[in-house]
């Protein structure tokens, strides 16, 4: 009776040595990007930009012309913007790990052309006297940016960019005088609820 | 037969590659600083300790659905972490529901380190040969 051999031989080379050590790695790397998507959005943060938000928008309705009422928005995202990046730094240190600067980094590159997209956009449309669709505008895109920047994340991040476009298209098919009310409710209500899951269920 | 073999063979090949202290893989010496922590190389608590370095802390169930595993079989593998000080683990109640919160330590960092070094060094060794 012939005697049974294995196809491979017993191998211990260095070759499957290094196999198997890649191996590893990549199970390593493929479980951090799996996980690490947890940390990179701010959940405070988000409450913070939210508050001030709501503040804005009560400013913003107050204003007798609409290059004030523009003004108002554009210092409101311009503290937003500076209030997320704080976060998510303070977030990233206190994960304390260069290993977590790739989701981050991700979703700062993602979110960035849209908001790019809509302050040229905001600038033409301005101009043209067409102000009416700005708020819609905006929470389309930011929305958008949430999106595509949170598709590798908890569900809960591309949850919130989606509630956001759903809000955006809203406010396009609805009268210009709920422009504040719309925007009150996404950069501001979205913002305190979703940024209160995040920091309740992940952490900050 | 074939199962026993393969086996046999899978432990030959560790032993010889991860094992004891001052091996030689072709020549090359891997140092014994890097010696292989065999505690994480274990499949799951690699990726229990890989999850929570990228993580301020992770539920247990956000680490059940994410290294696709059971309650019981997450739950021996992160026992063991803690008794080696790698983890902490955190019990609470949600209501009525037990909610556990794991939190990699300091020396769980150090060990995912060393055992990347490990790996990397290993890496280093075959490709120099």
């Amino acid at each position: 009776m012939a005697s049974i051999r294995p196809i491979r031989p017993p191998s211990d080379s260095p070759l499957a040595l290094e196999a198997r050590a890649m191996d590893n790695l990549r199970y390593i790397r493929k479980t951090m990007e799996g996980a690490s998507s947890f940390t990179a959005v701010p959940g405070w943060g988000g409450m913070l930009i939210g508050i001030t938000a709501l503040v804005a928008a009560f400013i913003a309705s107050q204003q007798p012309t609409p290059a004030l009422w523009l003004g108002v928005w554009i210092v409101e995202a311009a503290v937003s913007c500076l209030i997320g990046a704080v976060a998510m730094l303070q977030k990233a240190r206190k994960a304390d790990t260069p290993l977590f600067s790739q989701p981050g980094r991700r979703f700062t590159l993602s979110l960035a052309p849209p908001l790019v997209a809509g302050a040229l956009l905001t600038f033409f449309l301005f101009r043209s006297g067409s102000f009416a669709v700005l708020p819609g505008l905006w929470l389309l895109l930011y929305g958008a940016g949430v999106v595509t920047g949170g598709a590798f994340s908890v569900r809960v991040v591309p949850a919130m960019g989606v509630a956001f476009m759903v809000l955006g298209a809203a406010a396009l098919f609805s009268p210009a005088a709920w422009g504040d009310i719309f925007m009150a409710i996404g950069f501001g209500g979205l913002h305190l609820i979703f940024g209160a899951i995040i920091s309740w269920r992940y952490g900050g | 037969m074939g199962k026993t073999n393969a086996w046999v063979r899978d432990r030959r090949a560790e032993e010889v590659g991860f094992g004891s202290e001052n091996r030689t893989v072709r020549g090359e010496k891997v140092s014994r600083a890097s010696r292989l922590d065999r505690l994480i190389h274990e499949r799951i608590r690699l990726g229990i300790v890989s999850a929570l370095a990228v993580n301020t802390a992770l539920s247990h169930n956000e680490l059940k659905q994410l290294l696709k595993t059971t309650d019981g079989n997450l739950s021996v593998h992160a026992r063991k972490l803690e008794d080696a000080n790698y983890i902490e683990c955190i019990k609470s109640f949600d209501g009525r529901l037990p909610r556990t919160i794991y939190r990699l330590t300091p020396a769980g960092r150090q060990a995912l380190e060393n055992y990347l070094n490990h790996m990397e060094a290993l890496i280093r060794a075959t490709r120099e040969s």
